[in-house]
């Protein structure tokens, strides 16, 4: 029992990353990675969502009619995001403004709704909470990393204080400008694909058409 | 047993428990909360208005140099002071059409096209009681976004104290540095008038040498957001304009207006 807690604590991190391997929850990882206090914020926040979300649907998964399960998971989900985004409204006032829309869009990210269906439907509450909190953190690696190289790069700062002297305040360093619009998220979550694939080969996708082997122009004619 | 469960009763007792359930827990966050979350929007718009005016610095207590601060309603066609609740939202009122006009195309060069009849204003005093600044909101259309902020005045309502935006959707980096801090303090001391008494504040494209003529009422422009300065520029000329503060910022000049501590009520909700 204790290794699978492990398993399920830990694994979605490389072995099954949200992001790296299952390429859910792309959205907000463009979105919310420009510095790490909304990425941290966010972090938590998704993290909160689908372990407690696992858990609800979890408890109830034996008294949902299949006809209505998808709405009621929904409807679950939706009502956590609003207390998470009501807390941060009330706590985290500056940092909710930044993350705007983005909290209330946890709603729709696929991490969350793809737990609730393919975890906590079929298995007991806690194990279910553990998933959740797990996929969470393997969602959170992946921000932090986007997060951490994306301001430190792009706005040479960590948290919001200043690492790197810009030119623009009279220092050495020269701000990538790219890294802080989101297309350059795609870039990264690239790079970081590339190297867990490398790491673990077993992640690496077989080819949908194998290539024939010393092909020749003339062949395709 | 899998039939009943997926009986039509069932299904909407379940439906009807799981949203009774989920409204409480929603309803409970919401209400517990909401005074929490009004007193940090209060808190986060009068920390904008004290950037604006130059007047914060981080860790104050905001509360405390709020109390100097009056917040006053201006009627924009006339540039009087008239009543309003302390609830009154100009953002709001500029969608109502009761309470707004809509701008001709020629007339918002702000991009903003309603504008509310009646208008905030901040009137921050020293500890004599003598006039420092006035502060207005002004808002309006960059490149992307519509920028929002507050533009500080001297107490002689014809130089900028300070120009600051608390929400803008510009690029980072680029326009985005419309919140650059060495970018703001250019506006500092800057005319909104030439010596012929018409609008000549403007943001150039480049840097200002302050040999040239008019020099006090340009602003360097932001490097690589050519169309962010300019809407900055279109916004600050709107709103000392005759379509914004013009009536009221020349009563002040002239000293109709008094400095508002007689006239209308002293709302000190902001």
């Amino acid at each position: 029992m204790a290794e699978k807690t492990k398993d399920l604590l830990f694994g979605p991190i490389f072995d099954n990353n949200p992001i790296a391997l299952q390429i859910l929850g792309i959205c907000s990882a463009l979105a919310v990675t420009s510095n790490l206090s909304t990425t941290v914020t966010m972090c938590i926040a998704l993290t909160l969502v689908t372990a407690f979300s696992n858990f609800f649907v979890s408890t109830v998964r034996n008294v949902i009619p299949s006809s209505i399960r998808i709405i009621v998971q929904m409807t679950i989900i939706a009502s956590l995001v609003i207390v998470v985004d009501q807390f941060l409204k009330a706590y985290a006032y500056s940092i909710s403004k930044q993350l705007s829309v983005f909290v209330g869009l946890i709603i729709t990210n696929c991490i969350v709704m793809g737990r609730a269906e393919a975890f906590a439907m079929k298995n007991a509450p806690i194990p279910s909470f553990m998933d959740g909190v797990g996929n969470g953190l393997g969602y959170s690696v992946l921000l932090l990393t986007l997060g951490f190289v994306r301001e430190l790069f792009g706005a040479g700062s960590l948290f919001g204080i200043q690492v790197l002297p810009t030119t623009a305040d009279g220092g050495w360093y020269a701000t990538n400008g790219l890294l802080l619009l989101p297309p350059s998220a795609f870039f990264l979550i690239g790079f970081f694909i590339w190297a867990v694939r490398a790491w673990k080969p077993e992640q690496v996708e077989e080819d949908d058409f194998k290539m024939k082997p010393h092909s020749r122009v003339s062949d395709a004619f | 047993m899998a039939g009943s469960k997926d009986s039509v009763a069932r299904t909407l007792t379940v439906a009807f428990l799981v949203c009774l359930v989920c409204a409480v827990v929603v309803a409970t966050a919401a209400v517990s909360l909401r005074p929490v979350q009004q007193k940090n929007q209060t808190l986060d718009r009068r920390v904008n208005i004290l950037q604006a005016a130059g007047l914060y610095q981080p860790g104050m207590d905001v509360e405390a140099a709020f109390k100097t601060i009056d917040r006053k309603f201006v009627d924009l066609e006339t540039g009087e002071y008239v009543d309003k609740p302390a609830s009154y939202d100009q953002l709001k009122a500029a969608k109502d059409p009761e309470q707004s006009e809509r701008l001709d195309p020629e007339d918002d060069i702000a991009g903003i096209k309603t504008q509310a009849d009646v208008a905030e204003v901040f009137l921050a005093r020293d500890d004599a009681g003598n006039l420092t600044r006035i502060i207005l909101p002004v808002r309006g259309y960059g490149l992307w976004s519509t920028l929002y902020g507050f533009m500080a005045l001297e107490a002689d309502a014809k130089t900028i104290a300070g120009l600051g935006f608390y929400q803008h959707g510009e690029t980072p980096g680029l326009g985005g540095e419309v919140d650059n801090p060495a970018w703001k303090a250019l506006w500092e001391g800057k005319k909104i008038y030439d010596e012929d008494g018409d609008i000549a504040i403007q943001v150039i494209k480049g840097t200002v040498d302050s040999g040239t003529p008019n020099a006090e009422n340009k602003v360097d422009g932001l490097a690589g957001a050519t169309l962010t300065s300019k809407g900055v520029s279109h916004l600050v000329r709107f709103w000392v304009g005759a379509k914004g503060f013009g009536p009221y910022l020349e009563r002040m000049q002239n000293g109709e207006a008094g400095d508002g501590s007689e006239a209308g009520e002293t709302g000190g909700e902001a």
